[in-house]
């Protein structure tokens, strides 16, 4: 059992939060993790930047490519994560696209996960299929969690599919959209989110697109069993830089 | 071998679809749809007349006297630069837009560089009266007024794409955030063969009706069939794949495949895809592809707007692998110097990236009983000032 699956056995709303590594500045990835920990955060996702993130609006995007003029790499990323078990002990989710770790070797880049200590991977362009054909035993060999996406147009079929195949959590995107294009759950959320509780699927799912403050935290939650918090907390990094992440987390804690 | 795509999408170790979740249901249902779609009667009988009439299909197979003399050798040259719109692009465009509209969507999206494939779609929306959203890099706009202009003209709605390079790959990944946004009402219609599958086989057999012609286009001319060799530029390449279809599995045809060198292989400035790419995955498919060491995409260079792709798309790049092709570099200079070439000897201004194709007749030999079939993929009109700057006409 790995930090992910202890985690969510705890009797609580999770939250997670996305940030871009190598942004604002290319060595801010412990200290920010560090911060997120101590102000209360769940479960972090550290974005491995890459330079044609097809799934994310603006502000992610931004990040991205900000990160790799300040010359963020992946070897580096590791460099910085080194360490990271002395100062943190809440699960830590690499979230990237596929080709970055094609390019460094997918078996070596689960080692080195596995020697720093990350959980688990999201990688929103590697499908389902190409996982359980190629991909699977490898992350499974370095004890690593495979979370994949569903989506308001995912048919139940595929759903019980990915739910069979997952062994974590199910990252629900909240509505066809990229990354930060939206604001606040309508109806049609409402109606979504309570189509998949009633599934009652093996694995819990955690909702990430369009959370960015304490409300609709607390929206998504309500049949989820955590929210993922990404652009909005981009924002506020660019604004902000990082000295006060506290001040953001509280923010979305307050209740 | 196999030159063709496999069950599972993949060409060879090239293809597959690497796609966010969000896209699943919509290329899931065009994977199921669109091989019955395209044998309906009813598809087939509207495509060949629009084909026929609207694009002005076929598009002559024409023997290059004055170019054959000169080179020593039979030069045919497959006319696309004459289809209307001015290059091979409607051919798919006019196949993916019947597509759309069997699958119930209303709502068009596109990518374009130099604004052919943007022309192409906004012309077949304005036919079937669609909403047309087109794609293009802030940059490439700048560089491409008139054909922004034409597509304003037919109704379409041109976005800038600001990110990254601002170009080509972009205007990509803008088109595909926009179908992550919108999965019900809209289709994307890509312009090359490149993309997730079902796109590279499917925008090639639309193109494929090229290589169908030349085939009994050069049986009336040559008494057979096959030709020695067929030649075409490739990019991401959609003109490539419609002009060797009918001959990847005819080994008497010699394939050749024209990559846009720019200002030489090794100048760093490049988009000779084959040599410099390595495997990769780019906008949902895995090829060849231009990157660095550490995965990250790189902006390709080309004198031509339409080659400077950072992928090839997976046909073609299992085609280079297995040596089915030989994939010969063409420099900017090479490429303009045989536009000069053609124009003068046979009265045709091609567009840059079909000169690249007319360049290899300066760089390989063939001997005078050779029948070789050139694809004139596109008419030079839309690079008039590049000549102009380049030869300070």
């Amino acid at each position: 059992m790995n930090r992910i699956h202890q985690k969510l056995q705890e009797n609580k709303k999770l939250l997670s939060i996305y940030f871009t590594a190598g942004y604002p500045s290319l060595n801010d990835t412990a200290k920010t993790i560090k911060e997120l920990e101590e102000n209360g955060v769940d479960m972090i996702e550290i974005g491995l930047p890459f330079s044609d993130p097809l799934a994310d609006g603006p502000t992610i995007q931004a990040s991205s490519t900000q990160a790799l003029k300040n010359g963020m790499t992946t070897e580096l990323l590791f460099q910085q994560l080194g360490d990271i078990r002395e100062l943190v002990s809440i699960p830590l989710i690499i979230m990237g696209y596929f080709n970055p770790i094609l390019q460094f070797g997918v078996e070596k880049f689960c080692q080195k996960c596995q020697e720093v200590g990350v959980d688990g991977l999201i990688l929103p362009d590697l499908p389902l299929d190409v996982y359980q054909d190629q991909y699977e035993p490898i992350l499974k060999k370095y004890g690593l969690v495979n979370i994949f996406l569903i989506t308001p147009q995912t048919s139940d079929e595929r759903i019980l599919q990915i739910d069979a195949a997952s062994d974590g959590f199910i990252y629900m995107v909240s509505s066809a959209s990229v990354t930060g294009s939206q604001e606040g759950f309508g109806n049609q959320q409402e109606n979504y989110f309570k189509r998949i509780a009633n599934m009652n699927l093996k694995n819990p799912q955690i909702v990430g697109f369009g959370i960015s403050n304490a409300e609709t935290f607390q929206q998504a939650t309500k049949t989820a069993k955590g929210a993922i918090i990404g652009s909005a907390f981009i924002k506020h990094l660019s604004k902000n830089g990082t000295d006060t992440i506290g001040d953001f987390v509280k923010g979305i804690l307050k209740n | 071998m196999n030159y063709n795509v496999d069950d599972k999408g993949y060409y060879g170790e090239f293809g597959g679809a690497f796609i966010p979740e969000m896209l699943y249901p919509n290329v899931e249902n065009l994977r199921q749809q669109y091989l019955k779609i395209m044998a309906e009667p009813s598809f087939k009988e509207e495509f060949d007349q629009l084909l026929k009439d609207y694009v002005g299909r076929p598009s002559p197979l024409y023997f290059a006297k004055r170019l054959s003399q000169e080179y020593n050798t039979k030069i045919y040259l497959k006319r696309e630069d004459l289809n209307h719109t001015g290059a091979h692009k409607v051919n798919n465009t006019i196949g993916q837009i019947l597509m759309a509209k069997r699958l119930g969507k209303s709502r068009i999206i596109a990518e374009t560089g130099a604004g052919q494939h943007g022309v192409a779609t906004a012309t077949v929306c304005a036919l079937m009266g669609m909403e047309c959203i087109v794609y293009m890099g802030e940059i490439d706009i700048a560089r491409q007024a008139p054909n922004v202009a034409r597509m304003k003209m037919l109704g379409a709605e041109v976005r800038p794409a600001l990110s990254g390079s601002k170009t080509l790959k972009d205007a990509t990944n803008e088109a595909i955030r926009d179908w992550i946004n919108n999965p019900v009402d809209t289709h994307y219609i890509i312009g090359s063969a490149i993309g997730p599958h079902p796109y590279p086989d499917m925008v090639t057999r639309f193109q494929s009706v090229i290589s169908e012609e030349i085939k009994w286009q050069l049986k009336e001319k040559e008494g057979k069939e096959n030709p020695d060799y067929v030649i075409a530029c490739v990019g991401g390449g959609s003109n490539a794949a419609g002009t060797y279809y009918h001959f990847l599995h005819e080994e008497e045809v010699g394939i050749i495949a024209v990559e846009a060198a720019g200002k030489g292989v090794d100048s760093g400035e490049s988009a000779a895809t084959s040599v410099l790419g390595k495997m990769g995955i780019i906008h949902g498919c895995k090829t060849l592809l231009m990157q660095t060491a550490d995965g990250q995409i790189t902006e390709p260079y080309s004198i031509s707007a339409g080659l400077d792709y950072p992928g090839v798309g997976p046909m073609h790049a299992h085609l280079y692998k297995t040596g089915r092709a030989e994939f010969i570099p063409v420099t900017d200079d090479q490429a303009m110097q045989a536009g000069m070439v053609l124009s003068k000897l046979e009265g045709i201004i091609p567009a840059i990236e079909s000169s690249h194709a007319f360049a290899v007749l300066d760089t390989k030999k063939f001997k005078p009983e050779d029948v070789v079939v050139i694809n004139l993929s596109g008419r030079g009109d839309k690079d008039l000032n590049t000549y102009i700057e380049y030869f300070k006409l």
